[in-house]
């Protein structure tokens, strides 16, 4: 296998100065490889998000390093950044962030937008974005006028509709019912199994755990264990 | 990318209507301001010049003390004397016509009414060099003249306000303690620059004037017509070597009179409009910058409020310079809105200001452009800051924002 599509060593994240200071992360070690779907679990607190952020280029580790295709990130300034979350990161948040006011198929159509996408060819990227979240019809609304469940399926789409290399997923299905939660876990394992997107999941959930080939559990800032698991369900309905 | 940030300005704009609508009223008064008084200002200008060239090139004025216009000296300057008229008649050669005026002003009476107007005494050169028409009856002779009759012509301003529909000639005019007949009516002139009634006086010959009102035989000015064809500045400098002489003024010494001709007399009026017109427009360039300040106090309220909405761009994938340019975008948008609805404004405001002053309303496409391109500076300039802020923030502390 050659270089890993993501290389952690001892990343460290501390939050705060003096007294206050907190450590979010104390020495994470990880690889992962592209074409991997991995799945994050740990207590709330534990520091999944920050990891998550530092993975998704957004934020900086406080020590060790973080390479991402290779390229130490800390090295990189905002804007190189910026166009590197653009064109290879889709990052679904664990509170959505949608963009109020503003309805779903605009929301999706953003990071086009940023990307220089013709506007045509964003109408129509979105619509099937939103279409494959099982959201048609319903672009015109804005999250004020969407249920917690529809707004995540926004986000989803918005993070997908770019096609991107790496998929970050803080939560993804933590609004959603069983049956939602099937579903954008059947299209995330065709996407990764048919068009080789890696996948990085939080989840607190067990049963979406099972869908990834590889859990990490993290407590206290570090990784407590890593095991590589078959993946037991492929497809909806199993069990 | 340009075009999108256009229409999201202007999203953004009209989804905050009232708040837009009060951030740029600085701008929208400042705009209006500065082209109104530069506009009202040039059509005084070009009705002063206007209304002084209409008495044609070949006039003289001379007037006690040195310069016309702000800061005019006149206060220690010798008046002139009848005297001064006949000598520059028979001394001067090429002129015309030598005409002395006074004035005074005073209340008038007629018919149980009053009105406060101000008399002219002068010859009767006065009507032909002024251009004047008459409207009915005649002008004083030369015996009146000679004697001081108690004769009297009337502008049309004081014939509405005194006499009414009745006809004038033969009427008796009470003007202070003398009563004096009204012997002619002169046609309308109509008002000229800055409200100045043209038509309300009353002319009388200057013997009456001197006995009957101001009791002095001084003479407040000479109006001069140079003969057609003669030229005008060797009667001026005839005139001014004239005049230096009979006042005694020693070789070496200013004049203590001047001598103007129309044309310098609309320049020098204009001259002083035009100072006021700069006065004023820096005024009203003030309030434009204080709206400028206006628009960054609200553009930095915004970016507070946008706070999610940035961390939520940059997280995407936005750059710095774009959110930079999305919020000064905006910023603009909002300043030259101000500017195109300040130059609307202005354009009401200065046709109606015009008609009410009486003078005509030019558009200047040079100011115009000016404020427009000035206001959307202000823009670029006080929405700077404001963006920058938002293209520094840190997405990770904006998408934790509340
Ligand atoms: N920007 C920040 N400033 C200060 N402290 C922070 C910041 N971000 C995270 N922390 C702290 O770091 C710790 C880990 O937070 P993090 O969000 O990574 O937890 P998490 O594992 O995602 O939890 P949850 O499952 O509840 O989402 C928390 O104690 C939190 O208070
Ligand atoms: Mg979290």
């Amino acid at each position: 296998m050659s270089a890993p599509l993501i290389a952690l060593s001892n990343v460290t994240r501390c939050f705060g100065h003096g007294a206050a200071a907190f450590q979010a992360l104390r020495g994470v070690d990880l690889s992962i490889g592209a074409g991997e779907f991995v799945a994050i679990m740990g207590p709330s607190g534990s520091g999944k998000s920050s990891l998550m952020n530092i993975l998704g280029c957004l934020d900086t580790p406080s020590g060790g390093s973080y390479r991402f295709q290779g390229l130490e990130v800390a090295q990189l300034d905002r804007d190189q950044r910026a166009l590197l979350r653009r064109h290879a990161l889709g990052f679904i948040f664990q509170g959505f962030n949608l963009l109020a006011r503003t309805s779903a198929q605009e929301n999706v159509e953003l990071p086009l937008l940023y990307r220089g996408e013709p506007a045509s060819r964003r109408r129509l990227l979105a619509r099937e974005a939103l279409a494959a979240v099982g959201l048609e019809g319903w672009g015109h609304h804005t999250p004020a006028e969407l249920s917690g469940g529809q707004q995540q399926r926004v986000a989803i789409a918005r993070a997908l509709v770019t096609e991107p290399s790496l998929l970050l997923a803080d939560e993804p299905t933590g609004n959603l019912d069983t049956e939602r939660s099937r579903e954008i876990m059947a299209l995330l394992v065709a996407l990764n199994r048919d068009k080789g997107l890696t996948v990085v999941m939080v989840t607190h959930e067990a049963d979406m755990a099972e869908y990834a080939h590889r859990i990490v559990r993290l407590v206290d800032g570090r990784i407590a264990s890593d095991i590589r698991t078959t993946p037991s369900v492929c497809s909806e309905g199993a069990h | 990318m340009l075009w999108n940030a256009v229409l999201l300005a202007l999203r953004e704009i009209r989804r905050k209507l009232m708040r837009s609508f009060l951030t740029i009223l600085g701008i929208v008064i400042g705009v209006s301001a500065v082209i109104t008084m530069v506009t009202l200002g040039n059509g005084a200008t070009r009705s002063i010049s206007d209304q002084i060239s209409s008495l044609g090139s070949n006039l003289l004025i001379v007037r006690p003390g040195q310069q016309l216009g702000p800061g005019r000296d006149s206060a220690g300057a010798a008046s002139f004397r009848v005297a001064d008229a006949d000598a520059l008649r028979s001394q001067v050669s090429g002129l015309a016509a030598v005409v002395p005026v006074s004035g005074k002003s005073v209340t008038l009476v007629a018919m149980a009414r009053n009105w406060s107007s101000s008399v002219t005494g002068s010859s009767a050169d006065w009507f032909a060099t002024g251009k004047w028409q008459l409207a009915s009856g005649r002008i004083f002779n030369e015996a009146e003249e000679r004697a001081g009759a108690a004769v009297c012509v009337i502008g049309e301003t004081v014939r509405k306000e005194l006499f009414g529909g009745f006809d004038v000639v033969g009427q008796q005019l009470r003007v202070k303690q003398f009563s004096c007949e009204v012997i002619g009516l002169l046609a309308s002139k109509g008002q000229s620059t800055m409200g100045n009634d043209q038509d309300d006086l009353v002319v009388m010959p200057l013997r009456t004037l001197q006995r009957r009102l101001t009791g002095s035989v001084d003479v407040g000015s000479l109006m001069i017509s140079v003969r057609d064809g003669a030229s005008i500045d060797a009667a001026k400098n005839e005139v001014t070597w004239l005049m230096r002489e009979r006042r005694h003024v020693s070789p070496g010494d200013n004049d203590d009179f001047s001598v103007m001709d129309t044309r310098q007399i609309a320049e020098t009026l204009s001259g002083t409009t035009r100072v006021l017109t700069g006065l004023l427009g820096a005024v009203a360039a003030v309030s434009l910058l204080v709206g400028g300040i206006g628009i960054m106090n609200i553009m930095l309220v915004s970016v507070t409020e946008r706070t999610r909405e940035i961390g939520i761009r940059l997280a995407i994938g936005a750059r710095e310079g774009e959110v930079l340019l999305q919020f000064l975008i905006e910023a603009v948008a909002l300043s030259s809105l101000g500017g195109v609805v300040g130059i609307g404004l202005a354009s009401l405001a200065s046709i109606a200001g015009a008609a009410l002053m009486k003078v005509p309303y030019l558009f200047d496409p040079v100011i115009n452009l000016l404020s427009f391109g000035f206001s959307a500076a202000i823009g670029v300039i006080f929405g700077y800051v404001p963006a920058r802020r938002a293209a520094r923030l840190d997405p990770i502390e904006a998408l934790r924002h509340e």
